[in-house]
């Protein structure tokens, strides 16, 4: 099977139905992407697929054929976006644990990408399916808005 | 901040965060597994409670890519976890106890096909009754661990002699981990049958211990490594052990490397959470709100066997007071034996519960004297030089109390917006504001005085560059930050210099869990003489190699001075002092001074210090739905002299978050059967980005160093922050309870999810429906 990953085809050997997470993982050795629950529903699996945020871990590959796919490896070096928000993040003291922060980053990039300027009510929505066990929402929230003036 | 320092005290981003906001950052599940690896699945008992009448697994071995079945048969030695008490089984033998109960595992190719083949098993159970009541247990005497007693005076007696009396019951929840990053272990063989293993775990040496003692092997033979965990929260002290054998008995048996990375569901079913209790309690006082005599009756749910329960108990019991002076006292602890996940440790360990109680009793003295809970509070605050002593006998020597609360009240506005809320709640008749102002005072300490010890490794490299190791682990406190700040300090090297390694019993043996918020106070301190000791060897040789006398050298901002003659860099002095042959590598040590403690007559000094803090939390409440939202929330904190403020905040704002949770949305809920339902963040509602408070301030007590001799002069930050949630909690209270203008207790039991408000809300009405009529 053939899968777009940050930029490159990639010819992997796996089953149509099995989710991009293990793709990504196990077979194009992108760890940077998460397993937390499986159900789509702590967002650390987190990717884009042609821009949009997707959970990996219930996205079978077969549905993403032919699809820009972006892990936090694509997005860390081509995603001025991203940057701005990696930039953020360090400076705002971010991550904890930081096992959620690849995750929060790429759906951090799919928010600044489609609202460059979010108010704290949409940075709550948008962000509401990432969770973090270590709660660092508070400097999360503070370093989206200092990317995202970054970025103005 | 103490000034004269240049590396601690610093907001120093944690070593690992470049590596996290790109994904670098490599977990147990991000190693590279090497050839012929091999994925685990446990099968688990589908009973609360049955005898395993039989097991037929053959349908199991014959799956598709399975290379091994192992049952309790197949365990070569001791088949137990756990520490004093080796109560509980890795595998289950002849019966079960919980549903969820480990039974047989499975090595197969993938994952996949290991959790295929596990539900092929055919067991005939034969069922037994199962309780998880924890007041049924109480009546039954089912425990786990003796009940315990701690009195001081005659409380029934003062109770009956007061001006005023209350009782009353209610209920806490408990609380799963849910660290993003599950339980993991990736075992590999060595040679001469020892295992490496890396284990997601804040105490490898414990793992080291169960593995060895399951293989009867010895710990000499066993390495445990983890460099980090995604979230520990005490969920990974006792617990990760069970893991990480299942990952080695089968990699034992096949001898390849096995890795188990356990499923959310399996995990929940299997790994044991907060202690949830049942609190009954009377309280006798004056017209002012003191507090004249209390009893305290805590009964909690340790599931099968004792895991912590025993210290977890001891430090609700030890927290009983909070902050408060509890002069005629009587506390009972009940640790009941349930048919559920054992119980273990979780951040605050016990402390939350033991500090609810009185809490809750201090609010409902003060709604029965219609005062402010705050006067209540201040009123049986521990004194300074009176006062002082705690249940257990020990004197309260740090107490900045009153005046943290007093700065809080004033920064806060409590007062004024106290009273705005009353009238805007007139005015109101569907939502209703509330608010409150919670202490925390928190024991710093393992309760069991031998587990106050730490070790260090330092190694410098003859080109100035340093490896550091301890017994601490990294969960993402920032603990390998704050004990790299404090050798970087002791050596004046720049802290990009330093490299913390991961943790390994390889490096530090014997190592206490990383828990009971001590990692950087205690491993702090081991690092910062192990630094010390190396300082002094390079100081020694530099004196004799330049001729100048010791004093004349100075290690200054990553500079050696050599009396005014000559500068060195640090990677000069440690290249001319090994090619003079000076050892460049030394261990250091600590054990926490001061501590005593004899758990016989639960009395002495169990704790080296106390850190104390308070919170104000304001809430709006909808009556008709009873759903809510904080809408500010402000803290005063005590950090001591803080090693790292940016750090010390994020302890602080997640602790708060993570206890927020706690109280409010996070429901454990088992069905009939003892099945607990809520075995996914689907069910199970853990704080997001929305339920964060509105307005959230967060501020650090100024200039107190620690009074004792502590790291510093630091204090621990892990745990205290957690319990500055309960202010969420009884301003919800404080919020319902004006819809009977604070005449009547709403019984709100924690967590105050939105049903259970509204369930309260209701009672109120109908009482006041019923005394209307």
């Amino acid at each position: 099977m053939k899968l777009m990953i940050n930029g490159q085809t990639q010819e992997l050997d796996i089953a149509p139905d099995m989710p991009l997470l293990w793709a990504l993982r196990d077979h194009a050795h992108l760890t940077g992407t998460k397993f937390g629950c499986g159900l789509a529903q702590c967002g650390a699996c987190t990717v884009h697929v042609d821009g949009q945020p997707t959970r990996a871990c219930v996205t079978p590959v077969s549905a993403v054929e032919g699809k820009q796919i972006t892990t936090i490896e694509g997005a860390s070096q081509s995603s001025k976006v991203t940057q701005a928000l990696q930039a953020a993040w360090l400076a705002n003291n971010v991550p904890q644990c930081g096992y959620c922060q690849s995750g929060q980053l790429m759906s951090a990039t799919a928010l600044l990408s489609q609202n460059p300027k979010p108010t704290d009510d949409e940075i709550n929505s948008f962000m509401a399916g990432n969770i973090c066990r270590c709660a660092t929402y508070q400097s999360i929230k503070t370093a989206i808005k200092q990317a995202a003036a970054s970025l103005a | 901040m103490t000034e004269d320092h240049w590396i601690v005290g610093k907001s120093l981003a944690q070593d690992s965060a470049h590596l996290h906001v790109t994904g670098e950052a490599r977990y147990i599940d991000d190693i590279p597994v090497v050839q012929g690896t091999l994925y685990a699945a446990l099968g688990l008992s589908e009973h609360a409670h049955a005898y395993l009448r039989h097991i037929d697994l053959s349908e199991v071995s014959r799956a598709e890519g399975v290379f091994a079945v192992v049952t309790a048969a197949d365990i070569p030695s001791e088949n137990h976890l756990g520490g004093a008490l080796k109560d509980e089984p890795i595998l289950a033998v002849e019966k079960v106890e919980y549903i969820g109960q480990p039974i047989f595992a499975v090595a197969a190719s993938s994952v996949e096909a290991a959790r295929r083949a596990v539900r092929l098993a055919k067991i005939d159970y034969e069922i037994l009754p199962h309780n998880l009541d924890i007041r049924r247990a109480v009546a039954a005497e089912q425990f786990v661990l003796p009940t315990k007693r701690l009195q001081r005076g005659h409380a029934q007696q003062a109770i009956q002699e007061a001006p005023h009396q209350l009782s009353g019951q209610f209920s806490l929840g408990g609380q799963e981990h849910f660290y993003l990053e599950g339980q993991i272990a990736f075992a590999l063989p060595k040679e001469d049958g020892d295992f490496h293993i890396h284990s997601s775990t804040q105490h490898p040496h414990h793992v080291q211990e169960i593995i060895a003692s399951m293989l009867g092997r010895e710990l000499k033979d066993i390495e445990i490594e983890c460099r980090r965990m995604g979230g520990g929260f005490g969920g990974k002290e006792s617990q990760a052990s069970l893991f990480a054998c299942i990952a080695t008995l089968l990699a034992y048996k096949t001898q390849r490397a096995v890795k188990y990375r356990v499923d959310r569901d399996d995990d929940i079913l299997i790994s044991g959470k907060r202690h949830c209790y049942d609190i009954r309690w009377q309280v006798g006082f004056d017209e002012h709100g003191s507090i004249l005599g209390v009893v305290l009756d805590y009964a909690s749910r340790c599931g099968i066997s004792a895991d912590l329960s025993g210290p977890v108990n001891d430090r609700t019991m030890f927290h009983a007071d909070n902050a408060y002076y509890l002069d005629q006292v009587d506390i009972i602890s009940y640790r009941c034996k349930t048919n559920s996940q054992s119980n273990t440790a979780f951040r605050g360990f016990g402390g939350p519960q033991g500090m609810m109680a009185i809490e809750y009793i201090v609010e409902e003295i003060a709604r029965y004297l219609k005062k402010d809970a705050l006067s209540v509070r201040r009123i049986n605050f521990y004194g300074q030089d009176e006062r002082n002593l705690t249940p257990y006998g020990m004197r309260v020597e740090d107490n900045i109390i009153p005046e943290l609360t007093d700065t809080l009240v004033q920064s806060s506005s409590y007062l004024e917006r106290r009273q705005l809320i009353e009238a805007f709640n007139q005015t109101n008749p569907y939502l209703k504001k509330g608010i409150a102002l919670t202490p925390v005072k928190f024991g710093i300490s393992f309760t069991a005085t031998h587990l106050n010890q730490a070790g260090a490794l330092i190694h410098i490299y003859n080109d100035g560059t340093v490896q550091l190791n301890h017994g601490g682990t990294e969960m993402g406190q920032g603990l390998l930050t704050k004990v790299a700040q404090v050798v970087a300090e002791t050596l004046q090297i720049n802290p990009s210099h330093i490299r913390c390694t991961a943790s390994t019993t390889e490096k530090v043996p014997n190592a206490s869990a990383t828990a009971a918020s001590s990692g950087s106070d205690i491993n702090g301190m081991a690092a910062q003489q192990a630094a010390e000791v190396l300082r002094a060897r390079l100081i020694e040789f530099l004196a004799k190699h330049f001729e100048v006398s010791p004093e004349q050298i100075q290690f200054k901002t990553g500079q050696v001075f050599i009396s005014d003659k000559k500068t060195l860099s640090f990677a000069e002095v440690a290249h001319l002092a090994w090619f003079n042959r000076v050892s460049l590598s030394a261990t250091g040590f600590y054990k926490t001074p001061k501590i005593h403690y004899d758990p016989k007559t639960m009395s002495g000094r169990p704790f080296f210090y106390f850190a104390y803090g308070a919170a104000v939390a304001e809430v709006l409440v909808d009556v008709l739905t009873g759903e809510y939202k904080v809408t500010q929330v402000d803290i005063l904190h005590d950090v001591g002299d803080s090693l790292n403020p940016a750090l010390d905040i994020g302890q602080i704002e997640g602790g708060f978050v993570q206890g927020m949770g706690w109280l409010t949305t996070e429901e454990l809920w088992w069905n009939q059967a003892g099945k607990l339902m809520t075995h996914a963040p689907s069910t199970y509602k853990i704080p997001s980005i929305g339920d964060l408070p509105r307005k959230f301030n967060v501020r650090l007590v100024d200039k107190k160093p620690n009074r004792e001799a502590t790291i510093y002069r630091s204090k621990a930050v892990g745990e205290p922050p957690l319990m500055l949630a309960m202010s969420v909690f009884f301003a919800l209270k404080h919020a319902i309870e004006s819809i009977a203008d604070y005449q009547i207790s709403s019984q709100l039991n924690a967590p105050a999810t939105p049903e259970s408000i509204l369930t309260a809300i209701q009672t109120l009405r109908s009482f006041q429906s019923t005394t209307a009529a």
